[in-house]
């Protein structure tokens, strides 16, 4: 299973943009890092640019969980990177405060499924403020930074995928990067975007996924997806962890002659629609991944969206290779996943539908 | 602050005679009494005031405060102590419950007796003519736009409006003991802080109307106001949301360094989300200057507060938080004020949240959706409505004073009235809000799938007019 090869055997080199992709990060070489040291990289610049930004959650102080925050507390002080009580609403209530005062906070929820507790604060609160107010107030500066995702042994509660919640809330934006690199200049645009940004980090990647990684300031816009494999016969779109699963299922299509066109995603909401139907009614086919349950995933958006805009273009109906519609089961996991081969059946029978 | 002195004793033995009597008026409410305990089992010393007295103004780290608690009367072992993580305990072999409730409830500071004078050795700031008869006519004016907004309402003019009848003392006095630059994060039923700040009418209405000039833009229901000219965030309809934002907001303005504390409200119902937990809890733990004003005023909606919680109100719970309380008469805008100038003081010079619960009572209708006749006495309305009623009640001590005239009372009131109607007239009429304002604001920028939108609706209201509402200029 991909799932297990990929992620127990070896650190995976990245996803490079791929010819003709726009080049949207400087190709200068950096240092090798995986995700979270991209990531805590990515944070060091954000409070080091602006002395008015705050990280904080549970366990942020010492580095937290993931090592994402490591030595910030002893760089930047306890009373810009502190640890919180445990409590996510009271996490993000506080921090659309802060936020409101014209401060950066970037707020940590230590695992995507405890971000229940302050959805009310995010799609109430948050991703109104703003419109609400006649744009008197904003909580613009608020980044929620969340590990998402499979990752071997989740089980329910460690491994979900809660991304299609926020994309219904019109006000915030949610963005998931793939990789080490993009993951860093993702998060600087997402803490100086002036909007509510849900951040999601696919947890497997933390370790795995190890890339070079620029040491300077830079950033990489959102709501612009980005071809990182070119062909004509498929388009495939995903984001996150599981780009690397379909990109080793195009790797596979491609031996049996079948040339996809891999596209990553980025921004969830605003999505950008534009990319992606460029590319369907070139190839005229069209398979969206997922690890979230395929009911009412994400996935349903864009396809509905791409059957709008380019029904007579499309030679198959639009196929969604997603987790199964289960809590995230945990010695079954190996099957509930969108794996490669499954990716691969499906890309078969688009094509020759 | 030379004149507040703690003269504990004195205040004491005025605070017990002058004890917030809510209950008397709930005489058809079902109080369980409370179990009678052995002296043994009362042992406890949480609640009791000398301790408060004694700690007012002191530094409360944990194990300080742990440290004090073992003073009570019969700690046998109180020699003995174990560390664990938080500090030193002392242990004790008597098994004791700390008692569910308190034998005394939490006595209610006041300074203005019923008849608008003054309690004898009360403590409090005193009020210059200048200020008290301001906020003599702000109360005065805000039960006039109350029931002018009501009415509008009753004549299908607003779609929506709630009162603040029976609050006024709350609203316009805790406003006054605030600077200009305390952020204010209300619940809905604080328009007179708002009003204090120099709100006008014409800017109240606009925002009820939903007009071209509400600076909401007409996106939310009448009674949401909100202003960041006078520092008070926009109001929004569920509960509790503003208390974590409001310890946010509080330590925002410590890190500036600002002479300043985050002032947000709340009801009793309120108390019972989780947001005011998660709000005290992050205001104490990360030590922001916030005053939280809890407006008790027995009725959440149709929910009596035997309904909503068991604890004696809710000053019992800021110790919980680690968070000095206070309980006071909400109707006596004195005592207001003097508590929510003594709580700032305290939020901003050391940096602690202050829980103010302020008892009152709600003399209007949850909201022009609610008839409150049907779950509560006509008769206890009344009462409260008149002869428990703090704008009198502070009128009564501003006239004595030989500040305020019938005169004066006529033509405020007549005034005001005027203003309203030609306010309302005036909003009623303006210009609605043009229609890309349904698309603005979503985000900084419009992003693409709303341009889309906006260009898809203006299409189709210029080819179907009749299905839409007319007057918003496209």
């Amino acid at each position: 299973m991909a799932a297990l090869l990929g992620r127990s055997c070896r650190k995976l080199g990245f996803l490079s943009s791929g010819h003709g992709a726009r080049r949207t990060v400087s190709t200068e070489t950096g240092k090798s890092l995986n995700l979270y040291a991209a990531i805590n990289q990515a944070l060091h610049i954000a409070l080091d640019s602006d002395p008015r930004s705050y990280v904080f959650g549970e366990d942020v102080g010492f580095g937290g969980v993931f090592r994402c925050t490591t030595g910030l507390a002893e760089r930047f002080g306890k009373n810009r990177v502190f640890n919180t009580p445990l409590c996510e609403q009271g996490i993000v209530g506080f921090g659309i405060g802060l936020a409101a005062m014209g401060n950066r906070a970037i707020v940590e929820i230590q695992f995507a499924d405890y971000i229940y507790p302050a959805f009310d604060q995010i799609v109430n609160e948050a991703a109104k403020f703003r419109y609400r107010s006649g744009n008197q107030f904003n909580c613009g500066g608020l980044t929620i930074r969340a590990p998402y995702g499979a990752v071997g042994h989740g089980g329910h509660y460690h491994s979900q995928s809660p991304e299609a919640f926020f994309c219904h809330v019109p006000g915030i934006k949610v963005v998931i990067p793939r990789s080490p690199r993009e993951a860093k200049g993702l998060l600087l645009s997402c803490i100086r975007d002036p909007n509510p940004v849900v951040f999601f980090e696919p947890k497997w990647l933390y370790r795995q996924a190890v890339e070079e990684v620029p040491e300077h300031d830079y950033t990489i816009p959102l709501s612009e997806a980005e071809v990182i494999r070119e062909g004509n016969d498929i388009t495939l779109v995903g984001w996150g962890a599981q780009l690397t699963i379909m990109e080793q299922a195009c790797l596979e299509a491609e031996k049996e002659g079948i040339s996809c066109e891999l596209i990553d995603l980025k921004t969830l909401l605003p999505w950008d629609k534009e990319t992606v139907e460029a590319s369907v009614k070139k190839t005229g086919r069209l398979l969206i991944s997922h690890e979230a349950p395929i009911t009412g995933g994400f996935g349903a958006e864009i396809s509905a969206t791409i059957l709008e805009r380019c029904f007579l273009k499309l030679e198959a109906p639009v196929s969604r290779v997603c987790g199964l519609d289960t809590p995230f089961p945990l010695v079954f996991e190996p099957f509930y996943m969108p794996t490669k081969n499954k990716i691969l059946d499906a890309i078969k029978t688009t094509v020759n539908y | 602050m030379a004149i507040w002195f703690a003269r504990s004793r004195n205040l004491v033995s005025s605070l017990r005679h002058n004890l917030c009597l809510s209950s008397t008026i709930l005489v058809k409410r079902d109080y369980s009494p409370r179990p009678v305990f052995t002296t043994s089992q009362l042992s406890s010393t949480v609640f009791l005031s000398p301790y408060v007295a004694s700690l007012r103004h002191e530094s409360t780290a944990a194990e300080k405060q742990l440290d004090v608690v073992q003073h009570s009367d019969d700690q046998e072992d109180a020699l003995q102590e174990l560390d664990f993580p938080g500090g030193n305990v002392g242990y004790t072999s008597e098994m004791k419950f700390i008692p569910e409730s308190s034998s005394r409830r939490i006595p209610c500071y006041r300074v203005l007796d019923e008849d608008g004078r003054i309690i004898p050795d009360s403590d409090y700031f005193p009020v210059s003519e200048k200020l008290a008869v301001r906020m003599y006519e702000q109360m005065a004016t805000l039960q006039v736009m109350d029931h002018i907004f009501y009415e509008a309402q009753r004549q299908g003019r607003i779609s929506f409006y709630l009162t603040s009848l029976g609050e006024e003392a709350i609203n316009i006095a805790s406003a006054a003991a605030l600077s200009p630059e305390d952020v204010v994060l209300p619940q809905y039923r604080e328009p007179g802080v708002l009003l204090w700040r120099g709100f006008t009418l014409e800017e109240f209405a606009n925002q009820c109307f939903g007009n071209k000039d509400d600076y909401g833009k007409g996106r939310q229901m009448p009674i949401h106001y909100g202003s960041n000219r006078h520092n008070y965030f926009t109001i929004s309809s569920p509960i509790a949301t503003q208390l974590p934002q409001a310890a946010g907001v509080g330590y925002s303005l410590k890190m500036e360094k600002k002479n300043a504390c985050a002032v947000t409200f709340i009801g009793d119902g309120g108390t019972s989300e989780g947001d005011f937990h998660a709000g005290l809890n992050f205001a104490a733990v990360l030590e922001a200057p916030v005053m939280f004003i809890c407006r008790n005023n027995g009725w959440a909606i149709s929910t009596h507060t035997s309904e909503q919680f068991r604890s004696d109100g809710i000053v019992v719970k800021g110790q919980a938080y680690g968070i000095r309380s206070i309980r006071v008469d909400g109707n006596d805008a004195l005592a207001v004020y003097s508590a929510v100038r003594s709580a700032r003081e305290m939020a901003v010079t050391e940096q602690r949240p202050v829980l103010i619960e302020a008892m009152t009572y709600r003399v209007g209708h949850h909201s022009t959706s609610d008839d409150s006749t049907k779950y509560r006495a006509a008769d206890e309305i009344q009462h409260w409505k008149m002869s428990r009623n703090p704008v009198n009640r502070f009128k009564k001590w501003v006239e004595d004073n030989g500040w305020w005239s019938e005169e004066d009372e006529s033509e405020l009131r007549s005034n005001t009235r005027k203003q309203l109607l030609q306010a309302i007239q005036a909003a009623e009429k303006c210009d609605k809000q043009p229609l890309k304002e349904l698309f603005n604001d979503v985000y900084d920028v419009k992003p693409k799938n709303l341009e889309e939108q906006e260009l898809g609706l203006k299409e189709l209201v210029e080819r179907q007019p009749q299905d839409y509402p007319s007057g918003f200029h496209v």
